[in-house]
């Protein structure tokens, strides 16, 4: 932290261990284990106390003498790698030895105080190495020049006769050499003539091979630090209830009752909700929060439940809509010996359900704000905790932590919101957490949708006419963004409008924008989570009822598109497409582009005459066109498996008088190891001008390929989602 | 006033004899690796070893447990190099990490039971929730601290 206000107990602490690499392999077959090799290190705190360190080259590199590299990661980790790939981008300039670089956060207080010299801070949509590959190339490659003119300088020779590497530059033609850390303070004084230009793919040595997440010798035995973990002297604990009802008002609510209670607990009412906060453990907080009987204004909204929701989003298929894309002429006659098909396709509302409930810890004070929090934009969030705590941004220290899972959820900031709403009356800092029941019920939803299609086979068997219609929440209104001129939210059609099947010559994508009381927001791969399964399921339907084999009739659409062929065809060859499965086990297959990257996969289930589901295998190949660290892409995949297949098998957030019904992982259901199914990762980079994400793109085809193999296994086309909802049974 | 003996260390514990163990080990003793997940026994975030026992530590009120030992993820081990951890790393498992705690304290107690496990085993014993979806390396994690372990 800046200054000596405030004395957090989190104390700034170097773990340095020995951490992992893998070999090689960095196309197709990844999955092979890490052998020790490497050292790196990061903080078990991320965020440093004092940012401006004795020995910056700038403000994203500090080298000391002892040549130890601090390298600042200007984003988020919250499981996605990119606290390691990052700065493995920055270091493929930088050319430092990476078993002497240490991790820490960019401060989010200097990146205002120094107009942005970190550009963006978020994580989301994917794009953490696409938004930050450019600038941080430019970082490491602009401190190597100026660590290479320093020492041309000392030796009094030409920057042109000197390389480095691993730390050291080398005087080529005297064999003379200067550590970094002989030459920082020189090469933080050094202007260059020009910046230099940036390496091209072609020049690249050091990403593109496995590393181990420096984050990771934290989290094996509690030293990592989230923002639930923040401890400050003479904090107080709260917990808050939120109006049963999203939207609702508080209007009133008896605070004689918790008086008498241990912790002292004192009753802050706010506009939507009710707090508690309490001296000595969150739990006094929240047992007396337990004994308040507020009285709400649910208004309307408390009279509406799900099915009502699906009724009405059926009825507006029918009504006006908003052209997402037009080509040909969807209406035209029916081609001799040609098919038609309709289906609707439902997916409900979810909530994101990070492993770590939305918590925030701030220290407020009359001319500054100490905010510790996990969040998916360090800068965003300093901005509104600026707004909230009526303060500029630059009064604002916000000290981001490994954010325990985020998936889209942790950046809207209404937790903090609420600590220093709680914190203003009760004038001590507050560390503030929302029960496992607020974070389900009052998260912003994965909106709900119901997809229509009306599909044309010609008398080949191939599609000549799709028509979709989609009614669906927008999340692009919710976020503030202006709609484009065509009135469609674009996130509510992602997938829709192409997927990569170009080659239907008439097309029609319409949209119709409904939403109701529950507030929605991004998450795990937005549109396409539900989009990619309607999609890939109605594909598959046309492909089926013209006995043709689902990968074939894919292929023959994806004509001419050598990049989805390939990842489709190696998904096909790697998930043994076509080998004979006993009765009642079946494959299916989906494929997506998603934050610039391709996935295929091929689903391997079993259902048993019980009608018992069983994933037994997934194989997923993802082309993100650039490849910097293997390893975690390859987890992201595996992960985004799991993710998308908690939401397949049992997700939903049902609506009842107003109020979701789910509250906790009991009725909340997650995929835990008993159903997790083998997963086989094989990666592909085909280069070109586009950096592809990899948090993202694995989720939107797992429930189209289950769904797919379900069919393939018995016959019954799964056209809502969750799938346990579907009766299997005497299907095999 | 309750007596806890927390990683080896004594601690006179004052506070509600209702109050979840999990709230004691974070708030009052000052750990914080033990994580919140749920509240309701049903993620096991909060694990910690009671006596030598998993628990979820979330739904343990420390009423029940005056002179009890109980183990968190710091006590595990000195040097972070108990087999399940090094398995652990050398598997790369912890995403955001969030359940890693309590995922590694309820595999430790698992092998105790289980010192050569087939999948189906840990399939069964092991249900603690993790929503990055770590699970494809939990599972070789747990063969490998198994194989550590017997070595």
């Amino acid at each position: 932290m800046d200054g000596n206000r405030t004395t957090p107990i989190l104390t700034r602490r170097h773990f340095i261990v020995t951490a992992a690499t893998a070999a090689g392999g960095l196309m197709i077959g990844i999955s092979a284990m890490p052998h020790l090799a490497r050292a790196a290190s990061v903080m078990g705190q991320p965020w440093n106390d004092d940012t401006a360190a004795a020995h910056e080259i700038d403000a994203w590199i500090v080298i000391d003498p002892d040549d130890s590299v601090l390298i600042r990661y200007q984003r988020s980790e919250m499981g996605q790698g990119s606290m390691t790939a990052v700065p493995m981008m920055l270091n493929e300039e930088l050319q430092a030895d990476w078993s002497k670089v240490r991790i820490e956060y960019a401060s989010a207080n200097r990146n205002h105080r120094e107009k942005k010299i970190y550009g963006d801070q978020n994580s989301n949509s994917s794009r953490t190495i696409n938004g930050s590959q450019v600038l941080v190339q430019k970082v490491g490659a602009s401190a190597r020049e100026r660590l290479i003119a320093a020492a041309a300088a000392k030796w009094g020779v030409a920057a042109t006769e000197c390389a480095s590497a691993n730390s050291v530059v080398t005087h080529k033609p005297s064999g003379r050499t200067l550590r970094y850390g002989e030459l920082a303070a020189a090469a933080a004084t050094v202007k260059l003539d020009k910046e230099p230009a940036i390496k091209t793919p072609d020049q690249f040595t050091f990403i593109g091979k496995s590393q181990p997440r420096v984050d990771v010798v934290h989290k094996i035995n509690g030293a990592a630090k989230f923002g639930m973990d923040a401890q400050v002297p003479g904090m107080v604990y709260a917990a808050v209830l939120q109006c049963p009802v999203p939207g609702g008002k508080l209007k009133s609510v008896d605070e004689a009752v918790v008086a008498g209670m241990p912790g002292n607990p004192v009753v802050v009412k706010l506009a939507d909700a009710v707090a508690v906060a309490a001296e000595g453990t969150w739990w006094r907080a929240r047992q007396a929060l337990a004994r308040l009987q507020p009285e709400w204004d649910v208004g309307e909204a408390g009279n509406t439940d799900s099915a009502q929701f699906f009724r009405e989003y059926r009825a507006a298929l029918d009504g006006p809509a908003k052209t997402a894309r037009k080509q040909g002429d969807v209406d035209q006659a029916v081609p001799a010996g040609g098919k038609t098909f309709e289906a609707v396709y439902e997916t409900p509302y979810l909530s994101h359900s990070p492993m770590e409930p939305l918590n925030a810890t701030v220290h407020l004070q009359a001319d500054r704000i100490d905010v510790w929090v996990g969040t998916q934009d360090a800068y965003e969030a300093t901005e509104k905790v600026a707004k909230f705590a009526g303060l500029e941004a630059e009064q604002v220290y916000l000290h981001n932590s490994f954010v325990g899972g985020g998936f889209g959820r942790r950046d809207v900031s209404d937790e903090i919101a609420h600590a220093i709403a709680v914190a203003k009356v009760v004038k001590k800092p507050v560390k503030l957490i929302w029960s496992r029941e607020e974070d389900t019920r009052h998260d912003k939803m994965r909106p709900m949708a119901v997809t229509r299609f009306k599909g044309v086979t010609g008398a080949d068997g191939m599609p000549t006419a799709l028509s979709i219609r989609t009614v669906a929440g927008s999340i692009v209104k919710a976020a503030g963004i202006p709609l484009p001129p065509n009135g469609v939210d674009f996130v509510a059609v992602a997938g829709l409008a192409g997927n990569g099947y170009a080659s239907i010559p008439n097309v029609n994508v319409d949209y119709v924008m409904r939403d109701t009381h529950l507030p929605v927001w991004w998450w795990r791969a937005p549109g396409q989570n539900q989009n990619i399964f309607a999609l890939e399921s109605f594909i598959d339907e046309m492909a089926t009822a013209n006995g043709q084999d689902p990968y074939q009739f894919r292929r023959k659409m994806l004509a001419g598109k050598a990049d989805w062929l390939a990842v489709l065809d190696a998904a096909a060859e790697k998930g043994d497409w076509g080998k004979p499965l006993p009765k009642g086990t079946g494959r299916g297959i989906a494929i997506c582009d998603d934050a610039g990257s391709l996935c295929a996969q091929v689903a391997e289930v079993t259902v048993s005459p019980k009608g018992e589901l069983k994933v037994n295998r997934v194989t997923v190949v993802m082309d993100t066109h650039y490849i910097v660290n293997p390893l975690s892409i390859a987890e992201q995949a595996e992960g985004s498996v799991i993710f998308g297949l908690s939401a397949a098998l049992y997700g939903k957030i049902e609506v009842k008088n107003g109020v979701p019904v789910q509250g906790n992982f009991d009725t909340y259901r997650m995929v835990r190891l008993a159903q997790a199914p083998k997963i086989d990762v094989h990666l592909l980079a085909s280069g070109g001008p586009k950096w592809g994400g990899a948090g993202e793109p694995a989720v939107p085809p797992l429930s189209g390929a289950v769904a797919n193999a379900i069919f393939a296994a018995t016959g019954k086309r799964i056209r809502s989602l969750p799938i346990m909802d579907h009766d299997l049974s005497g299907s095999t | 006033m309750i007596t806890l003996t927390v990683n080896g260390t004594q601690h006179q514990v004052d506070l509600e004899p209702d109050t979840p163990l999990l709230w004691a080990i974070r708030d009052a003793v000052g750990l914080t690796g033990t994580k919140f997940g749920c509240g309701i026994a049903q993620c096991g975030a909060c694990t910690v070893h009671v006596n030598g026992q998993a628990m979820r530590s979330c739904s343990v009120p420390i009423g029940g447990l005056d002179g009890a030992n109980v183990t968190t993820i710091e006590g595990l081990s000195p040097d972070s190099k108990h087999p399940v951890q090094a398995a652990w790393l050398a598997e790369d498992v912890p995403q955001c990490g969030w359940c890693q705690s309590g995922q590694i304290m309820a595999a430790v107690a698992f092998l105790k039971q289980n010192p050569a496990p087939t999948d189906a085993d840990i399939d069964a014993g092991i249900t603690n929730i993790c929503r990055c979806g770590t699970y494809e390396r939990l599972r070789r994690a747990i063969h490998r601290a198994a194989d550590l372990m017997k070595a």
